[in-house]
This record gives structure tokens, C-alpha cells and sequence, in this order.
């Protein structure tokens, strides 16, 4: 048995020893953590990906993301005016990109179209090496890439999407939407609704046949009718139909004092147009006006409707009227880039970026349970909705909803919706249980 | 009752947009024998005229103020239309008949499309399989719907009817049934229109030496060739009428439907159903079918039927397609040995 000599210099060796031992599995443990998960950046910039539509019918919409992603990223990297980032009640964003890495973005089309979106997000997480993706305007494309994100452990920032479903039956712990939903546009709009047309009213739905109308009419239905409203009948209109007077000319007859259009984009547009043309602004049923309402809002179809849109009501998540700090700001940037006012789409995609960006700053990673972490329960002020919470049991925002009509005297062509009032957030705060649905699992490493 | 003749209204008028279209795909089919999928975007390009016609109308004279400022602090905008400056009353009547006035527009317009279209692309294409015709002209539309996206974006773009056909007729008031069947004025206007448009192409056709000589020509192009007659240069001129047609659709659809730049693809599958319906190559087969398929869909959309058939609207089209080419393969008027070799 051989006798080791327990001397000064060996044991200063044997402890530096130890310490490198000790030191060394720790860090090669950590690095293997972050290069477990999907695209972790190494170099010295990150990249993102922005999957629009810039083909089909959401095209405009789609333009509108793109400029308000690429406002962002200018911000995040220290250039411009640094918009909204002034405002924003966090202040772990520098100017210096997101962790120090220089922000660089990817672009896809998703031509509003699921499989299209799916393959164009596919192609950014495996080609481009997008960290997060953040995009669309649809919901039906935003179920869709939420849950290929979730199966790849890539953060989904979703774009314009109202579905219920989104954070609903269909969320995802990788998948979080900052704008709102049809159930607040039920509960926003109902109380005005019965305000303003009254308690005895029967209403006519007219629905496009997906995700989104389903959701909608529901949300609408039940807030009409614990109101006292009477619905006559609810009929589902395939997308895209184009003509729609096969539909609407049973409305005529029905008995129903208000139609309400759960169409969004060219649908309603066309629908809204040759509801007009039917004469059923200046009907008089049940010896009362005929009304029509547009759950949904955008200032971007108000501009397609044009005449035919004044006085109508609806609800929007944000418009660019509005006189907070925040919203000023974000005006300011926009209008000096491009010239005009951006839309709620612009608003709700730019402030996405600038929350996932503040959510590793402050995780000090880009690693995604830490983010998401960061992400659940964030309550954060100074982005044009107010206080905000980003609620953690469905990644769902809450926020102030905003009840809206088509502007009777607009002073300029962008000037073209009204608020009529804003709704506070503990009206249309509801319980995550009523939709289902599971988040599942954070550390995700497939790539 | 009511609700059943409203329907009929609305096939009639649907009836008579897929009518126009299938008649000018049908003629260019029987002349030139090229199956042409940019047809629809003729359609397209024909609300495009009126669109632009107005645009052209509603030019404005902008003027910075520097005096008062946008929001985001840049001057504001000082916006004036030149034709009611310059034209006054005049130009307001002219603004307010933009849709129909546009019509005389269209006309050369679209004739020249056609004619360029025609000797441009699609007549390298005549000794080319149908495949290939099929491929090109589906590019071509493609090419033709982004060059208008990129120009017009991809929003609708809303034209007004003029204002004295703006509104509603009550046509229950004209048989003693007052506040019973109200229907917009201009889809009267737009049905008697394409009845009109139609009478005109099957009076040429029929009534005209030149329009003789092109039925002849679609019976039987070598002989006709053999007489001493360039038929092929009537031919062109027949792709410019069917271009013209499809344009006039167009151009008189816009207050119906705000057009965008995907509008004529919408309507081009459609049309070719009607045009296998009616039979290839038959003119009247193909207005018939358009009219028959245009009700069936309203009818099919009807409450009552869907809730025994849920769906029923959205397949209606097909299902009668299938049905009709089952048991008469020619389709409802079409001729032996067209497309049969």
C-alpha cells in the first residue's frame, strides 16, 4: 500500500485539480442544455422569422406585419426613434438587439393558406434557423404553425388571430397571442350593443364557415342573448364566397331586426356591401331600425367597405386614434417610416416582437422554458392597450377592449373608425377552464 | 313564396355573370379550340377598367399644409379632385355614372387585350396539346393577377352603382304586395344587361356575314381556309369579342362584388363547370347551363334545404355537373366529336 505524502504543493494541485473537475462537467452540462433546445443562436445575431400573408386575400394585412416586424427590429437594434421601447414598462430592452445579439429577421408567405403557413414556418425553423416565429392573420393558419412550433420547441408570437381556439381548446405552451379574442368581443360589445339598439332585439348570424366565424357567433350568441336578444337563425357562408345574396335575401324575411356579419376581411367587405344594397340600413322591422354589426373590425376593411361602413359597431384591439403614450409613440414611428398610420395587425405583431425580445432579457437566455417562464403571468404597461397580463394558465393577453363604429364624419381617409368606448380589461377577463384544452410540455428539444 | 322568387332573382342575376363568362370561354373554345384558363382574368381586368376610370375621375390635386400636421408630425395632406374643379357639375354626373360610363372604356380596351393576348401568346399555342394550352394560360393568368396586386393591392376596392339605382326596388309593390320582395336595382340592371350583351353576341353570330362566316369557320376552319377567307384573322377578332364580353362582366359586376385582383380565378372554375355542363363548343349551352347552375346554387342555399342537406350550397354546382355529364356525357347542347378525338 503505497503512501501518498499530504504536502502543501500537493494538496494546492489536488484542489485545482478538483476545482477544473469540478468546473469543467458544469459548463460542458450547460452548454449541452442550451444546444438541446432548437436554433439557440452562437454567433453574434439572432434571427427571427416573420411569416405573413403576402399572397391571397390578407396580402394588405399581411404588408401592414411585415413593416411594423422590421419597425421592431429596427428598435430593437438601437436605430429609429426606439417607438414604443420609451413607453414600455419593462426596461430590460437596450437598444442593443436581444442579449447583446444583433436582431436579424427571416420572411415567409403563408398566403393565408395552413399548409402553406405550416411549410414556410418548417422551412425558417430548419433553414433559417428562426428562434421564434411570429405571424399570420388568420386563425386557421395560427392553430396550425402553434402547433408545429410546439412540436419543434420554437416560441410561437401569434399575429392577427381571434379565434377562441387559439388559446382555447388549441393552445400550446410555446404559443402566445397578445391580441384578443371573439369571447371579449362578446363581452365588449354586448353591453353597447343592448345600449345602443336595446334589449328586445332578434338577431340574424351570418358566419364563415371556420375556426374563427364558429368561435365568434358563439361568443356573440351568448352575449346577445343574456341580454335578451332573440336569435332567429345562425347560417354558415363558405369562405371566400363572393356573392352573398343567396344568403342575405332570407334575412329579409326572417323576422330579424339585426344581422350580424361574422365575416372578417373581403368576406365582410362583400357582405357588408350587398347587405347595403338589399335596402337593410333603412328597413324598419319589428317598428324599429334595422341594424347591422361587425363583431370584428379592421381599419383595413373599413377602407374596402368605405361608404358602407359608417355607423356600424364593432370591436378592434387597437387603433391608432387613441391618446396614450404608448400608442402616440408607436403613431409617431410608423407614420415617419411609411406615411401613414399603421393597423391593429401592425400593432399587435410589433408589440409581439418587443415582448419576446423583453422576455429573454430578462430570462437572461434564449433557452424556451426560461422565456416562456418569463412570458407566463408578465403584467407590463406602455404598449396602447394599458395594463396588460399575459395571463400563464393560456398565454392569452388582458387587456382593454375596444368598442368601435364606422367614423360618420372622418377628417381624413385613414381617420375612419370611432372608439365609443373603451372597455376595461375585468369586464372581458373570463375563466381559462371554459375553453380546455392542454398546454403541454416546456422543454421541448426536437428540432 | 316570396322567399322562393327572391332566390330566383338571385339565380337569374349569378346566372347571368357565369352566362357572359362561359359564352366568351365557349366562343374562343369553338374558334380557336384553345382551352383558355385566363379567361377569368379577363373578367377581372374588365372591373379593373372601371376601377381605374374611377381612380383617373377621383384624382386629386395634394397640397402640403405646413400649417397643421398628421399625428406622426409630418405636414398634412390638402386634398382636391381635379375633374370637379375643372368640370363642376359635369364632373360630379361623371363621378356619379363612373360604373356604366366606364363601359365605353372597357370596350377598346379590352378588345386590344384580347387582340395582343391572342397574337402575343396564345396563338403559339394552337398546334400545342390542351395540356399546354391549359398551362399557359393559367400562367398567364397568374401573371396578369399579380401585375394587378402589385398596382391596386389586394384589398377589395369598392364601386359605387350611380345613385339613382343605388338603392332598392320593391317589386312586391308592382303585383299589390308592397315591402315583400325588395331587390337591389342595379342587379336588375346587371341582369338585363348581360341578357342584352348576350342577345347582341348570337345576333352578330347569327345575323352578320362576318358573324356567318366565323360559324362556318368553327364547323369547319380548312374549308372555309380553302374559300379564300383568312379566318384565322377573324378568329383573332373573335378572341377580342370574347375578351370584350368577359370585360363588360366585369365592368358591370363591380357594384355587386368590390373587385380585387383574385376576383376573375373565383369565377373561372365556376364558368368552366357550366361551359362542360352546357356542352363544349355550344353557345347556348353554355348561357342555358349558366342560368340553370346560378338558380340551383340560390336555391340550394335556401334554409329550408339546407337544413335537411347541411352543405348542400357549397356542392350543388358539382354535384349536378356529375350528375348531368353522367347520363348526357356531351353535357346539355354539346356537339359530336368536340373534344372527342
Amino acid at each position: 500500500m503505497s503512501k501518498i505524502a499530504l504536502t502543501r504543493r500537493n494538496l494546492l494541485k489536488a484542489g485545482a485539480a478538483s476545482g477544473v473537475a469540478l468546473a469543467a462537467p458544469m459548463s460542458f452540462v450547460r452548454g449541452a442544455y442550451a444546444e438541446e433546445f432548437c436554433n439557440m443562436p452562437t454567433g453574434s445575431t439572432v434571427t427571427l422569422g416573420f411569416n405573413v400573408p403576402q399572397s391571397g386575400p390578407y396580402a394588405d394585412e399581411g404588408a401592414d406585419e411585415l413593416r411594423a416586424y422590421q419597425l421592431a427590429v429596427k428598435h430593437l437594434n438601437g436605430e429609429g426613434d426606439g417607438g414604443m421601447l420609451n413607453t414600455f414598462s419593462s426596461k430590460a430592452l437596450k437598444g442593443n438587439g436581444i442579449l447583446g445579439k444583433k436582431v436579424e429577421y427571416v420572411t415567409g408567405d403563408t398566403q393565408t393558406k395552413s399548409d402553406a403557413a405550416r411549410a414556410s414556418a418548417k422551412r425558417m425553423i430548419e433553414k433559417d434557423g428562426a428562434i421564434m416565429i411570429t405571424g399570420g392573420s388568420s386563425s386557421g393558419v395560427a392553430v396550425a404553425v402553434q402547433g408545429l412550433c410546439q412540436e419543434n420547441g420554437i416560441i410561437f408570437m401569434a399575429g392577427l388571430t381571434h379565434s377562441n381556439d387559439t388559446t382555447g381548446k388549441d393552445k400550446k405552451r410555446f404559443g402566445f397571442r397578445h391580441f384578443f379574442n371573439a369571447y371579449m368581443s362578446g363581452q365588449a360589445l354586448g353591453p353597447i350593443l343592448a345600449e345602443q339598439l336595446g334589449k328586445d332585439r332578434t338577431a340574424y348570424h351570418l358566419t364563415a364557415d371556420y375556426t374563427w366565424g364558429w368561435t365568434q357567433e358563439e361568443s356573440i350568441k351568448n352575449a346577445t342573448e343574456n341580454l335578451g336578444w332573440n336569435t332567429a337563425n345562425a347560417v354558415r357562408t363558405p369562405l371566400g364566397a363572393g356573392d352573398f345574396s343567396q344568403y342575405l335575401t332570407p334575412v329579409l324575411n326572417s323576422g330579424a331586426d339585426v344581422l350580424i356579419l361574422n365575416h372578417y376581411g373581403k368576406d365582410m367587405v362583400n357582405s357588408l356591401t350587398q347587405a347595403v344594397q338589399f335596402g337593410m340600413r333603412e328597413k324598419q322591422v319589428n317598428g324599429k331600425n334595422f341594424e347591422i354589426v361587425v363583431p370584428l373590425f379592421s381599419r383595413l376593411m373599413a377602407q374596402g367597405a368605405g361608404e358602407n361602413i359608417k355607423g356600424i359597431l364593432g370591436t378592434t384591439n387597437w387603433n391608432w386614434s387613441l391618446q396614450d403614450d404608448a400608442s402616440q409613440a408607436f403613431v409617431k414611428s410608423f407614420g415617419q417610416e411609411y406615411g401613414f398610420p399603421p393597423s391593429q395587425a401592425a400593432q399587435t405583431c410589433y408589440v409581439q416582437t418587443l415582448l419576446y425580445a423583453d422576455a429573454c432579457e430578462r430570462a437572461g437566455a434564449f433557452t424556451p422554458p426560461q422565456v416562456i417562464e418569463a412570458l407566463e403571468g408578465f403584467e407590463f404597461d406602455g404598449m396602447g392597450n394599458g395594463p396588460t397580463l399575459y395571463r400563464a394558465a393560456d398565454h392569452q393577453c388582458f387587456k382593454d377592449v375596444l368598442v368601435v363604429k364606422g367614423n360618420e364624419n372622418p377628417t381624413s381617409q385613414f381617420d375612419l373608425l370611432e372608439v365609443v368606448k373603451i372597455v376595461p380589461r375585468d369586464q372581458v377577463t373570463y375563466d381559462p377552464a371554459i375553453f380546455g384544452g392542454e398546454l403541454g410540455p416546456a422543454d421541448v428539444k426536437k428540432c | 313564396m316570396d322567399a322562393l322568387l327572391l332566390q330566383f332573382l338571385n339565380g337569374l342575376d349569378k346566372g347571368g355573370a357565369y352566362a357572359l363568362i362561359a359564352l366568351g370561354l365557349t366562343l374562343v373554345f369553338g374558334t380557336l379550340g384553345v382551352v383558355n384558363f385566363a379567361h377569368g382574368a379577363l373578367f377581372m381586368l374588365g372591373a379593373f377598367c372601371a376601377v381605374t376610370f374611377n381612380k383617373i375621375l377621383t384624382l386629386e390635386k395634394v397640397v402640403l399644409d405646413p400649417e397643421q400636421k398628421t399625428a406622426w408630425g409630418t405636414p398634412l395632406e390638402i386634398r382636391t379632385p381635379y375633374v370637379e374643379a375643372w368640370l363642376g357639375d359635369f364632373g360630379a354626373f361623371l363621378l356619379n355614372y363612373s360604373v356604366p360610363v366606364s363601359i365605353i372604356v372597357a370596350i377598346p380596351v379590352m378588345l386590344l387585350i384580347g387582340v395582343v393576348m391572342e397574337r402575343g401568346l396564345i396563338k403559339y399555342f394552337y398546334k400545342r396539346p390542351h395540356a399546354d394550352q391549359i398551362l399557359v394560360t393559367f400562367g398567364l393568368a397568374i401573371v396578369i393577377q399579380e401585375i394587378i396586386k402589385h398596382y391596386y393591392g389586394a384589398n377589395p376596392i369598392p364601386q359605387a352603382a350611380p345613385e339613382i339605382v343605388s338603392g332598392s326596388a320593391d317589386i312586391g309593390a308592382w303585383f299589390g304586395l308592397a315591402g315583400t320582395i325588395v331587390y337591389p336595382w342595379w342587379r336588375l340592371v346587371f341582369f338585363g344587361f348581360s341578357v342584352v350583351v348576350i342577345g347582341a353576341v348570337f345576333a352578330f353570330l347569327q345575323f352578320t356575314t362576318y358573324g356567318m362566316v366565323v360559324r362556318a369557320g368553327m364547323r369547319d376552319s380548312e374549308t372555309v381556309g380553302l374559300l379564300g377567307i383568312n379566318i384565322q384573322k377573324r378568329f383573332t377578332v373573335v378572341f377580342g369579342l370574347a375578351a370584350v364580353v368577359a370585360g363588360l362582366a366585369g365592368v358591370m359586376y363591380t357594384p355587386i362584388l368590390p373587385p380585387d385582383y383574385h376576383m376573375g380565378m373565383d369565377f373561372l372554375v365556376l364558368s368552366f363547370v357550366v361551359v362542360v355542363v352546357g356542352g363544349m363548343g355550344s353557345l347556348p349551352g353554355a348561357v342555358l347551363a349558366g342560368f340553370m347552375l346560378g338558380i340551383l346554387q340560390s336555391f340550394a342555399s335556401m334554409n329550408e334545404i339546407k337544413s335537411i342537406f347541411p352543405g348542400i350550397d357549397q356542392i350543388i354546382i358539382y354535384l349536378v355537373a356529375v350528375i348531368i355529364l353522367l347520363t348526357m356525357p356531351r353535357g346539355l347542347m354539346g356537339r359530336e366529336g368536340v373534344m372527342e378525338e
